[in-house]
């Protein structure tokens, strides 16, 4: 067979995949994403059995399964866990390289959240850097209407 | 056979079209939670998470990974299968593999879907193979059309007689708190539905659902200390046959008819319309309650009708299906098999409340979904003697 | 609990070539090539299997219900069949469990990909939460770069080290007629290599490839009538970690260090280091191997970069990690897994010709799921 189909085109059908989603945020996810975008504060969810606090904020803790109902505010300042500088282009990344990811630790957070840096050397980016969040003047209720984090001047 | 194995307890959530308050995560948490406290049991003491959904439903890649906060496996064993609609009946059978291996002791088996987040029939499409038969095919509806109608060519089974099934389980569902629809419908309600695929109609389809099922499986060693009421897996069985829809012998439930034969076999089970006590039927239409309980060997080909008029098949009849009201009800699609399950179970524990079938020794649930493939699996109050 | 098992073997394995794009293929012809050449591996016919798991992935396939596709192909036909979706190093789990369960006899356990026939990053991304991730465009590559930066810094590994890694698994895949990429590279070709996301370069990075494998699992009694060479499951353990990026250290892989601990227990091995002969461990990224080493206790925490350089992990060392090539080699996503299995499988056996390890008796094979090595599946493999 596969000395037939050296001497033909091999026949190739090109399709998408074209599944439109609405995700639904929850209850929770819901309360975190209306803080960004109507007073641009940063929450968390607290467990206490645990001593942890989620971000982003979580309904039921994942290490004891309760529920988590008291909700942190969090700084809009972080120190930097680790990063990187991308150098390729994909169709899932919103922008264009070169640009930075960032692991951010909020302070009074325990859990990191992944996002972008910005205002930013790529050459001169640091781990243990502080850094903070900077918002987008127009947000919609959306984890990028925290525009990135930048390092504190 | 390997240990045995028994459901100890199970969850669910209500299931509702949409559940906008939630996201996936946390809908699976609610159906765990209940599950735990059903059976007394906490997260530390489970040892290993099996999770299933239809990818294609939610969107999400790697699912089991990103469920782990809400199905309980941080730092756990845990394991996705996933075969279209039969996934919940696939979940159970995994769970009950899992155990019986001796290599661990209690499963938590999680089945779910959120259908409100994506275009169903947009989603089932992609299961078909890109360069035969996608092109033509027309969603789960297509392929359960054709079924009915050779169906009712075969045998001269009418409209009417799917009608009468749908009545039965829409009834049903009105006793069950955790059923989606709960609105009686009468056989002129059903005749005259728009219709959608000839000569299937709007009420002769399941309705799409959101919704999670929980289900905890435990080995022979830790079973009778965690309940009273275990419930003991006496077999299963399965076959998915096709793999491109133009193959399919659309004249009976092919796959259903092998797999409940093997498992009569299995289980010892010579007359199933006498033996069996109860079944919970994976039926997403309405001629499948018909059809179907001729390919399970319940009764001669073309006399399902007889059966379900005579009300045999009623919650006061010999052989009641679909007591929770079944697929007609509720249909959040990776769960549905493992509410089946779960269904099944409750009834041998005495615990189904408003639409518990008296006296309940034996019981059958089924998971029907992908290229017309079926799941079958028995349930007994009393320990297999194998 | 320290379980014991009853005794299962692997008595058949087949594969396909690895390759970027198999243009004559299908999914389903790939998976019946793997199951033919398992199936004359074992000396038995389809009527000898009598169950089957099959592994697929919905979004590698760009199908729901995947294992549609290679029902036909894996003999599904009036057999049991059941899907794992997930590494191959799962899927034989499940169908390890399904002897043990005394249901079946034999069973055949399958995992395919076809990495050429879809966007990976946009496959990748679709890992990550559609609220909170997704969004930035994160996707296998980035967020590896971000663990691997993690890592290099709590430990003070350093690039050089994983070059290595590659180094070696690219030269190894000389040996290997099924896998993608031989070649002949230093450490300067990979230091000199694209940067991709800082700090994994192109020749980190593990290739997009096309293949499917086959392994046949029997009960003590049933791989004694077929096999002369039944390879023994003395242990394995599986363990996820958490999800979210953030909520785990990612220099850390606490979840290997679980899975591994229970694979040992069961085979009773004290001493990895000593005890096992050779590992075929799952190398998406060069720095991977140093990490995934330290997590399976080949080496102390952050020793994974001193123990590359010592040259034991080499061919010819102590503990030769990867003969196969490893995943940076070949890499087909979900057959991987069942790939490092086979591999290690044919070491014990000793018939894995020119990257034949000498006088090995125990093998290990790892296999991984979900982003950054949430998930870990670790198998241990005797005469």
């Amino acid at each position: 067979m596969n000395r037939w189909l050296e001497s033909v085109e091999p026949l190739v059908y090109e399709s998408r995949i074209k599944v439109p989603y609405t995700w639904s945020v929850g209850e929770t996810g819901s309360r975190f994403l209306i803080e960004l975008r109507d007073r641009k504060k940063i929450f968390g969810t607290r467990c206490s059995k645990c001593d942890i606090v989620y971000l982003p904020p979580r309904k039921n803790c994942s290490r004891c399964f309760s529920n988590l109902g008291e909700w942190v505010e969090l700084g809009l300042r972080g120190t930097l866990i680790t990063f990187t500088v991308v150098h390729y282009e994909s169709p899932a990344m919103p922008i264009k390289p070169p640009f930075a990811y960032g692991i951010i630790l909020l302070d009074g957070a325990s859990t990191g959240l992944v996002h972008f840096l910005g205002e930013v050397n790529i050459e001169k980016i640091k781990p243990a850097m502080r850094v903070e969040a900077i918002f987008k003047d127009e947000r919609i209720g959306d984890i990028l209407d925290i525009r990135y984090f930048r390092p504190l001047q | 056979m390997g240990k045995r194995v028994a459901i100890v307890g199970s969850g669910q959530t209500y299931h509702k079209s949409k559940r906008l308050d939630v996201n996936g995560v946390e809908l699976i948490h609610e159906a765990v939670t209940r599950a735990l406290e059903n059976a007394e049991l906490t997260r530390d003491d489970i040892d290993l998470v099996i999770i299933g959904n239809m990818d294609h439903f939610e969107g999400i890649n790697y699912m089991d990974m990103w469920s782990i906060d809400g199905a309980g496996g941080f730092m756990k064993p845990t394991i996705k299968l996933t075969t279209g609609g039969t996934t919940g009946s696939t979940l159970a059978i995994a769970g009950y593999h899992m155990v019986a291996s001796s290599l661990f002791d209690k499963a938590l088996v999680i089945g779910w879907e959120k259908n409100s987040e994506s275009d169903t029939t947009a989603a089932i499409n992609t299961a078909f193979d890109p360069i035969w038969d996608r092109l033509t095919f027309a969603g789960a509806i297509g392929g359960l059309a054709v079924e009915a109608s050779a169906y009712m060519d075969d045998y001269g089974i009418t409209e009417r007689d799917a009608a009468r099934v749908v009545v039965r389980d829409r009834k049903n569902a009105c006793r069950n708190p955790y059923a989606h629809l709960r609105k009686e419908v009468t056989i002129e309600e059903v005749l005259s539905s728009p219709m959608l695929c000839d000569p299937m109609k709007l009420l002769d389809m399941c309705p799409r659902s959101d919704g999670a099922c929980a289900v905890i499986f435990a080995s022979e060693d830790v079973a009778e200390k965690i309940t009273k009421t275990p419930v003991w897996i006496w077999g299963t069985a399965n076959r998915h046959i096709y793999s491109y829809i133009n193959d399919v012998n659309f004249h009976g439930l092919q796959s259903l008819k092998r797999a409940s034969k093997e498992l009569y076999q299995k289980c010892g089970i010579k007359e199933p319309l006498k033996e069996i006590d109860v079944i919970e039927l994976y039926q997403p239409y309405s001629f499948g309650g018909l059809l179907w309980l001729e390919s399970m060997g319940l009764c001669k080909d073309g006399e399902a009708p007889q059966l379900v008029w005579d009300g045999v098949t009623d919650m006061d009849g010999e052989l009641p299906v679909n007591p929770s009201g079944g697929v007609i009800a509720t249909n959040p699609i990776g769960a549905t098999g493992l509410i089946r399950c779960a269904e099944a179970a409750m009834q041998i524990m005495g615990r189904a409340g408003g639409h518990q079938v008296p006296d309940v020794k034996i019981a059958v649930s089924t998971g029907f979904g992908g290229c017309m493939w079926s799941d079958i699996l028995l349930y007994g109050k009393e320990k297999p003697r194998w | 609990m320290v379980r014991i098992m009853e005794k299962i073997a692997i008595v058949g394995i087949g594969m396909t070539k690895q390759e970027r794009r198999k243009e004559a293929e299908t999914f389903s012809d790939m998976v019946f090539e793997a199951v033919t050449r398992a199936l004359e591996d074992a000396g038995m016919t389809i009527k000898d299997i009598d169950n089957i798991v099959t592994g697929c992935n919905d979004f590698w396939d760009g199908r729901t219900i995947s294992s549609m596709a290679v029902g036909d192909a894996s003999g599904a036909c009036d057999k049991n069949i059941s899907c794992v979706e997930g590494d191959g190093t799962f899927v034989a789990f499940y169908g390890m469990t399904r002897i043990l369960s005394k249901s079946y006899r034999t069973t055949l356990v399958t995992a395919h990909s076809k990495g050429s026939e879809s966007v990976s990053s946009l496959i990748t991304n679709a890992m990550f939460d559609p609220i909170y991730t997704r969004p930035l465009g994160l996707d296998a590559i980035t967020s590896s770069a971000l663990q691997a930066r993690r890592y290099m810094d709590k430990y003070g590994i350093t690039e050089e080290q994983c070059a290595m890694v590659s180094v070696k698994n690219h030269g190894n895949a000389k040996n290997n007629p099924y896998s993608q990429l031989p070649m002949d590279i230093s450490v300067d070709d990979v230091m000199h290599s694209r940067m991709l996301a800082d700090p994994i370069k192109l020749l980190d990075t593990s290739p997009i490839t096309d293949g499917a494998c086959a392994i046949i699992l029997a009960k003590e009694e049933t791989a004694e009538c077929f096999s002369n060479h039944p390879i023994w499951i003395k242990g394995v353990g599986f363990c996820a970690d958490a999800y979210h990026l953030g909520d785990r250290d990612l220099a850390e892989c606490k979840s290997l260090e679980r899975a591994a601990q229970t694979a040992y227990r069961m085979a009773g091995i004290e001493n990895p280091l000593k005890e096992i002969d050779v590992a075929e461990v799952y190398d998406a990224f060069s720095y991977q191997e140093l990490m995934w080493a330290e997590g399976l206790s080949f080496c102390e925490k952050g020793g994974g970069g001193r123990l590359t350089e010592s040259g034991k992990t080499k061919m010819g060392g102590s503990m030769p990690i990867n003969p196969s090539g490893g995943c940076l080699s070949a890499h087909a996503v979900i057959a991987a897994g069942l790939i490092r299995m086979a591999e290690a499988a044919l070491q014990v056996r000793g018939e894995a010709g020119d990257r034949q390890v000498e006088g090995v008796k125990t093998a290990l094979a790892h296999g991984v799921n979900g982003p950054c090595g949430q998930s870990h599946c670790v198998w241990i493999l005797e005469k």
